[in-house]
């Protein structure tokens, strides 16, 4: 098997607060492998956010304490890492698109400067190179008439508009893994295709892997190879996107789906999940999802929970996956 | 386009002002109680040449018709003539408008220079013991009298150190900085508070938003995040408390001329105040009108520059 | 245990004392400093070791220390004993050129805000002139028109300090009007007076409270000013920044001749702007307004 471009073993990332130390990532264990897109799945506040940052240790520390086994990407460790080099890793070879388009801007700087800010920093380019590969790629990304709106300033500009102009700065550096933490949320919903097909194509085009992050199932479903379900700051089941789709393991990841809308199915009301997210603050032993989970028992409540792994290169983090199969035969009948 | 139509908006913004200046300038010598005449000339003088001051100054005419000639003077740089020192206003202020200036430029500086890096400290400690402690000095520069400072500096660095002069403004522009550098550290501890409260709010601002963050992810070093992405960011409203704060500034500024001894426009006016030349003080209300006229108006200008926001409006 | 328990009901019984308890510490220095000040101008006649105009010729320009705890000046007077009556002079000139034009101002603003139309469009103008001359120069020609001295600096700042107070209560009251509770006492059929006065002014004095604490330490400033410049109160009334003008002439010999005055108003100062402080922090931030 060849080496995953992206290894993380066993990654916790804690919050020191003064009232107490919150962990918005247990224990994770993932990989990415070159050019395949990963989907991370969960409320808000499941921690998915807070990964994307770990990996780019963009986390400010204190308050936030990074430990891991390793978190290997391409052979580096990137917590060994100084801060010099980690910064050649970012925008490099990793880059991030973030949630909202119209504050990843700097309002006061021109949006070509910003895309190909990068450029300069870290390949040295000269002002007007720069700003025709910015050019370039704004062009690439469907911005019409880049050469002439190269020099706009964020507030001339759509919401789809700036999203584009923020993947393309994260294209200029070539990335072999981008992290897309909710690159669509904040945009319309005819927007969202928009920007995620553009993402699918720049994929196809240079080959590189993506993290997607999304609360939306229905975005992941379309777009991904595989998919991480995080509940509570941990992996709660793990495979190939179809698979989870059509058979989930999880009592949870079997309620996210059941809260899509589907267009073919019968009416009636949406499906929603009962309680509330626990506070990560005071989590109880056992498995965090048990006081909403439909099929839990007081096994679930009492026993520690990890994430095990299945055969067909799957994991779940459920006590009894086997309950799972019930769920769908209660709601038939 | 945009650019020119901002530009001729704030102008025509400042035009009303400067109109209501002239009439505050132009009404208030006929305000003096009694007879502003007699009064300049201390009663030495004749009934009959008061006649004929008065009609040679114009003032026997209708007001409004005085009104038309004062700013069709005003407009043409003509401010009247002082009866005390016999000479035209406008000479007279002009010769000690670079002084002011000056005071104005070099305290503005160092007032900007002790506020930045104090506010960004404060903002990347914040509610540590150094942002209090920080808090607390600007609190107690605001509170100081600045002729009373001054007044220390000049004991301290005048008088037992002997390191810089006293009073008086040098002659070349060397010397003229020695002479200013008191001076604006006394206007620097007034004007630094007011600054660095305002800073350090809008540093927490821009230091908290996403596109920090964004360019951290792109790689950049936390020195060009904080020069190109902060710093910048946070001019804006440094602008706006200089702007705001300009009256102060002029007022500190009056004081100041006067306890060092500078030849200035603030040291003018306390003067002129003791002979009662009504002319020369009515003409340095006017340029202090019109100083804080144009200030407000290059800050509005200097908004475009830095955050191209402001054309949407 | 039981201590705790009986703190807690002393408090609960004493709303005097759980107001104290809930203060911020700049509010709380803030307030003991300016009430130390405040009780030392009311009793300076009982705490003053001599009479603040006496001279004594055998004690000229006699450094800090015992009997003089802040020395004598170039006529042997006591400087302590005149920074305390100065107490008197400067805080009660202060108090009155902060909250007379407080009062007004603030009403006006208000009703500005409220009514709209041609006088908030009038006295928005007359504001923005006001304001394009630095404070002190037009105090200063008002002065030269009245002549100097206590009462005139009265009457000049009465007829510009409002401008500030008009401006903050104006902004808050168009923010106001158009919130629910104001509708609702309009469709009541109340009075507009009543409306304003009763039902907008509580909720639009904030700022200008907020505001009236630093404004306080400037008019404290600007009157010592005044007084060093000799346009203000005259000698040989104890003002205190008449005294660091009397200092002036002698800061080579007897630096404590200015120095000490200074540190009265500093002190004031100081007391006032760390109420301000902690008044912004208690009504919220957004009432924090940089002078």
């Amino acid at each position: 098997m060849t080496q995953p471009l992206l290894a993380i073993e066993d990654l916790t990332v804690g919050f020191h607060t003064p009232h107490g130390s919150v962990l918005a990532n247990k224990h994770l264990t993932l990989t990415v492998a070159a050019g395949e897109t990963l989907g991370i799945v969960g409320e808000s506040g499941s921690g998915k956010s807070v990964l994307c940052r770990a990996i780019l240790r963009l986390l400010p520390s204190p308050p936030a304490e990074i430990t891991a086994k390793s978190l290997a990407f391409a052979g580096r460790d990137l917590l060994k890492l100084k801060p010099a080099e980690m910064r050649k890793i970012r925008g490099q070879d990793i880059a991030m698109v973030f949630q909202n388009p119209m504050t990843s801007l700097n309002p006061v700087w021109p949006i070509g400067d910003q895309v190909s800010e990068g450029l300069r920093i870290h390949r040295g380019l000269g002002r007007a190179a720069a700003r025709q590969v910015a050019i370039d790629i704004l062009k690439r990304v469907g911005i019409p008439s880049a050469a002439l709106r190269v020099d706009d300033y964020p507030y001339q500009w759509s919401g789809g508009m700036m999203q584009r102009a923020v993947i393309a700065m994260a294209m200029t550096g070539q990335p072999k893994l981008l992290l897309a933490d909710e690159p669509t949320t904040a945009l319309d919903v005819t927007i969202q295709d928009q920007i995620l097909s553009l993402l699918m194509e720049l994929q196809r085009e240079t080959g590189m892997a993506i993290i997607l992050v999304s609360h939306d199932m229905s975005v992941v479903s379309e777009t991904c190879d595989r998919v991480a379900v995080m509940y509570a700051g941990s992996i709660v089941e793990l495979g190939v996107a179809a698979d989870i789709l059509s058979a989930p393991l999880h009592p949870y990841t079997w309620s996210l789906l059941r809260s899509i809308p589907h267009l073919d199915a019968p009416t009636g009301r949406l499906a929603t999940i009962g309680g509330q997210p626990p506070d990560l603050a005071r989590l109880e032993p056992g498995c965090p999802f048990a006081p909403r989970c439909p099929v839990a028992s007081a096994e679930c409540r009492a026993l520690p929970i990890a994430l095990k792994t299945l055969p067909g290169d799957r994991a779940t983090a459920c006590h009894f996956p086997e309950r799972v199969a019930q769920l769908d035969q209660r709601a038939a009948s | 386009m945009q650019i020119f139509r901002y530009i001729v908006a704030r102008c025509l913004h400042a035009v009303p002002v400067l109109l209501g200046v002239t009439i505050v300038v132009f009404l208030s010598i006929h305000l003096v109680p009694g007879d502003p005449i007699r009064i300049m000339m201390h009663g030495r003088i004749a009934d009959s040449e008061v006649a004929k001051i008065y009609h040679d100054l114009g003032m026997d005419r209708p007001i409004l018709l005085q009104y038309v000639v004062f700013l069709k003077n005003a407009l043409v740089g003509d401010l009247g003539m002082s009866l005390i020192q016999k000479a035209p206003v406008a000479v007279l202020v002009v010769e000690k408008l670079w002084p002011t200036l000056m005071l104005l430029a070099f305290s503005t500086a160092l007032s900007i220079l002790i506020a930045v890096p104090l506010s960004l400290l404060a903002a990347f400690r914040r509610n540590t013991w150094l942002d209090t402690a920080i808090r607390l000095g600007s609190i107690f520069g605001f509170a100081m009298p600045s002729y009373w400072i001054g007044l220390l500096l000049m004991l301290f660095f005048g008088l037992l150190l002997g390191w810089l002069p006293i009073s008086g403004l040098g002659d070349t522009p060397l010397d003229q900085l020695r002479h200013l550098f008191m001076p604006s550290l006394t206007i620097a501890f007034f004007l630094a508070p007011i600054l660095l409260q305002s800073l350090r709010s809008a540093m927490l601002d821009v230091l908290t938003s996403e596109h920090i963050e964004v360019a951290r992810a792109k790689g950049l070093s936390e020195w060009r995040i904080l020069i190109k992405h902060v710093l910048r960011n946070a001019m804006i409203p440094v602008i706006t408390v200089l702007a705001v704060n300009i009256s102060w500034l002029l007022s500190g500024a009056v004081v100041v001329e006067y306890v060092f001894g500078l030849p200035g426009l603030g040291s003018l006016l306390v003067r002129s105040v003791g002979y009662r030349d009504y002319p020369l003080i009515q003409g340095l209300a006017f340029v202090f009108g019109v100083l804080v006229v144009i200030v407000n108006l290059l800050a509005d200008l200097s908004y475009m520059l830095i955050d191209r926001r402001v054309l949407r409006s | 245990m039981a201590a705790v328990a009986e703190e807690r009901q002393t408090t609960r019984r004493n709303p005097l004392l759980r107001e104290l308890g809930s203060w911020s510490s700049s509010l709380k220095c803030g307030a003991a400093i300016t009430l130390l000040i405040v009780l030392a101008a009311v009793f300076a006649p009982w705490i003053a070791p001599y009479d603040p105009n006496a001279q004594d010729f055998e004690a000229l320009l006699m450094p800090p220390g015992w009997p003089h705890l802040f020395g004598t000046d170039s006529l042997g007077r006591d400087i302590f004993s005149r920074v305390l009556y100065g107490a008197r002079i400067d805080l009660v000139i202060g108090f009155f050129t902060t909250y007379v034009p407080m009062t007004y101002g603030v009403v006006l603003g208000a009703y500005a805000g409220y009514k709209g139309g041609w006088f908030d469009a009038v006295l928005m103008r007359i504001i923005d002139v006001a304001m394009a001359f630095p404070f002190l120069v037009l105090i200063i020609v008002i002065l030269a028109i009245l002549g100097p001295g206590i009462q005139n600096i009265y009457i000049s700042v009465f007829i510009l300090a409002w401008t500030m107070y008009a401006r903050l209560a104006r902004a808050e009251m168009l923010v106001e009007r158009t919130k629910d509770y104001m509708t609702a006492v309009k469709v009541l059929g109340f009075p507009q007076r009543r409306i304003i006065l009763r039902h907008g002014l509580p909720n639009v004095i904030n700022s200008s409270i907020v505001f009236s604490a630093s404004d306080f330490v400037l008019n404290i400033l600007l009157v010592s000013g005044l007084s060093f410049l000799g346009l203000g109160v005259q000698p040989p009334l104890p003002e205190w920044g008449a005294m660091i003008a009397e200092g002036r002439d002698f800061i080579r010999d007897a630096w404590w001749m200015a120095t000490m005055p200074g540190f009265a108003i500093l002190a004031t100062g100081v007391g006032l702007a760390l109420i301000g402080d902690g008044l912004a922090q208690r009504l919220g931030e957004r009432h924090h307004t940089t002078v």
